[in-house]
């Protein structure tokens, strides 16, 4: 029978599976960072139990941390607990931990793939919902919560049930100046936040395959902002590439062996989906939310809509709340809406060639000088020396951006960078929530080119006229 | 885990579509490495003002609430994150049920984990349960074993996985179970090693 590639990576890891369809699912990668895992691992500890396999589990701190002189420490004591607290679990339970000061340490989401941690035809999961991220190299990736993490840790396995198959078929290539980050803003206001709920989201087609690595692990990043635990794509010769040679890559007779199994990782031609959504990215323009849920969002031509006309009553409502939230009156232009704050990172958009994109609309132009603050947070310590390799970092500081330590940062600002109550953020995050970048702060989601454009302007902009 | 059986209480009428767990629980109460303590942070940003007082416009605080173990909302309720924060702060205030159009998936997950059950209803059904609670504090009875909603004027049935019902009912943790398979995983993980090596490979650890 055709499969999805869902279904090929969900047989492969069924350990057994009760009448009921409750399945044990086998874990081959687990992802920790200081956030989600200190309750998992007191929890292991109060049972007197070890670990399943050790060398399955690999630890960061991410979420925490600060993005400036990192051997000055953290000075915010319970923040410092936590990172403090990961760093004796991992040295009491054996795990390997890339920690603060070392040179691969960065969001747990970048630093999986680069390192070659995540393969093909994995599961992978972490407590983080941006596990989705993984599915880009064609494993099976979601995010749990901290009792799992601890079912995790203790077992390699974790209960669930297989969700449906859902694609979304990408037809045409985006053009010049439009990102995945575009196309995934463009899916989630097409579909809504809860489109995937249930469904692995599986993207494919011509705009896909087109897409780097770095695009496709932006667009299953934010599958989760759809309502899919899990986005994929299916593995090909771009994926192949992008993983010879990485450091936990399998090396030898033994990568071509796994070559030659990663090459079925892809959907049967003949297979059927439960859904499937198709989307041109040829006619597409950048993009902007506008609100406080990721599926109100609008071409950077658009205009901020009407309460009145929304499609139902529990929309109009949860549009008159965004608004008011986000002090934006209907009919305003895009274009109009100016920005305190930008902050170009996240494990959504701090790859190298995120990066780029920004710096390439940085090059030899200032940030406005009514943009307080711009801050360049790179994933990794891998992507901030290679930044650095091609000038990158000194390309944005001659723009007035900030170069920072790699990290979460402002996407959810558990460290010191936040936004402050009413200040207005274009961020390549991947959440707009009420509170997310700091309380009371008014988050805009765009792609990196559109930040720094934003930054350039102090408002919003077409990246796509900037000469 | 506390099981679930049979909940009476007034319900929480949170009238709002895509209830985030930034919203449930934000941020800055993310840095505990605790489970307990969480209930007086839940929904902060909504439920306190400025200067930390509670808003006596947020549902949570109307007085005739108070000690309600019943919450109902709309779709969508707790998308975002996968903090198991969102469902621990829940539980600590003392919620043990949510009623709602639909719920995102990691969310779902972790309140099975925790003794929070969630009840699916259609959106017209919630629809007229909001209703109801405008005419004052709305009284209910959620039955699991029976998997029936009784409101005074109204009564539904709903659905729920045999497994998560049996956990819910008798408070199961996982763990222990699954150990129980012990075998079993390890017969997997042979024919794994055989098949696909590369997934088994030591970290070198430094």
């Amino acid at each position: 029978m055709a499969k999805t590639l869902y279904d090929k990576l969900w047989e492969q890891h069924e350990v057994l599976r009760e009448e009921d369809g409750r399945t044990l699912l086998y874990i081959d990668r687990h992802l920790l960072h200081e956030v989600t895992s200190p309750q998992a691992f007191a929890g292991l500890r109060a049972a007197g139990r070890s670990l399943w396999r050790r060398d399955a589990n690999i630890a960061t701190a991410d979420h925490n941390v600060p993005t400036t002189d990192r051997a000055a420490g953290i000075s915010d004591p319970t923040s410092r607990l936590q990172v403090e607290t990961l760093d004796r679990n991992c040295q009491e339970f054996g795990v390997e931990e890339f920690g603060m000061l070392d040179r691969r340490q960065g969001i747990v989401h970048v630093i999986a793939p680069e390192q070659g941690l995540t393969l093909p035809g994995m599961t992978v999961v972490c407590g983080d919902s941006h596990t989705a991220t993984h599915g880009a190299l064609g494993a099976l990736a979601f995010g749990i919560g901290t009792t799992e993490v601890e079912h995790v840790l203790a077992t390699q396995c974790l209960w669930a049930r297989k969700s449906r198959n859902m694609r979304i078929w990408v037809e045409g290539r985006l053009s010049t100046g439009v990102t995945a980050k575009d196309l995934v803003l463009a899916i989630i206001g097409q579909i809504g936040t809860a489109g995937g709920t249930g469904y692995a989201m599986e993207f494919a087609g011509p705009g896909v395959a087109a897409l780097s690595m770095e695009g496709r692990m932006t667009l299953c990043n934010m599958a989760i902002e759809a309502g899919a635990r899990s986005g994929l794509v299916a593995v090909d010769q771009c994926t192949i590439d992008y993983l010879r040679n990485r450091p936990y890559a399998p090396q030898g007779e033994q990568w071509e062996q796994a070559v030659r199994a990663w090459r079925e990782l892809h959907s049967d031609s003949d297979a059927s989906f439960d859904r499937e959504v198709r989307i041109d990215a040829s006619h597409l323009v950048p993009q902007v939310t506008w609100g406080t849920s990721p599926e109100m969002v609008l071409p950077v031509d658009g205009v901020v809509p009407n309460p009145a006309q929304a499609p139902d009553p529990v929309r109009r409502a949860a549009w008159e709340r965004a608004l008011a939230y986000m002090a934006l009156q209907p009919g305003t232009p895009i274009r109009d809406i100016t920005v305190d704050k930008v902050f170009i990172g996240s494990c959504t958009n701090a790859r190298i060639e995120d990066l780029r994109a920004a710096a390439a609309v940085a090059r030899g132009r200032r940030k406005a000088g009514s943009v307080k603050e711009v801050l360049v947070v790179p994933g990794s310590g891998l992507v901030k020396a290679q930044a650095e390799a091609e000038g990158l970092d000194q390309i944005f500081l001659e723009a007035g951006f900030q170069w920072r330590e790699p990290g979460c940062s402002m996407c959810l600002a558990m460290n010191a960078d936040r936004l402050e109550p009413g200040e207005r953020c274009a961020a390549t995050s991947n959440r707009n929530f009420e509170g997310r970048q700091g309380t009371g702060g008014r988050t805009h989601l765009v792609s990196p080119a559109m930040a720094a454009a934003a930054a350039i302007a102090g408002h919003f902009v077409d990246v796509r006229e900037l000469s | 885990m506390e099981p679930v059986t049979v909940v009476e209480s007034r319900v929480i009428p949170l009238d709002r579509a895509n209830v985030d767990t930034d919203a449930i629980i934000p941020k800055q109460f993310l840095k505990t490495i605790e489970r307990k303590g969480l209930g007086k942070h839940l929904f902060h940003d909504w439920r306190y003002l400025a200067d930390g007082t509670p808003d006596p416009t947020f549902i949570l605080n109307e007085p005739a609430l108070a000690n309600a173990k019943i919450l109902l909302a709309r779709e969508n309720f707790g998308c975002g994150s996968s903090r198991e924060h969102a469902p621990w702060a829940l539980a600590d205030y003392g919620i043990r049920v949510i009623i709602a159009p639909s719920f995102a998936d990691i969310f779902a997950n972790n309140c099975a984990q925790n003794g929070i059950l969630l009840i699916p209803l259609a959106p017209q059904e919630v629809e007229e349960l909001f209703v109801a609670c405008r005419s004052g504090p709305l009284q209910m009875r959620v039955d699991l074993p029976a998997q029936r909603v009784h409101a005074p004027l109204q009564a539904y049935s709903f659905a729920i996985a045999p497994g998560t019902k049996e956990k819910l009912l008798l408070g199961l943790d996982d763990i222990q179970s699954t150990l129980s398979h012990r075998d079993t995983i390890l017969a997997y993980e042979a024919t794994r090693k055989r098949e696909a090596p590369w997934l088994f490979q030591e970290l070198r650890h430094g």
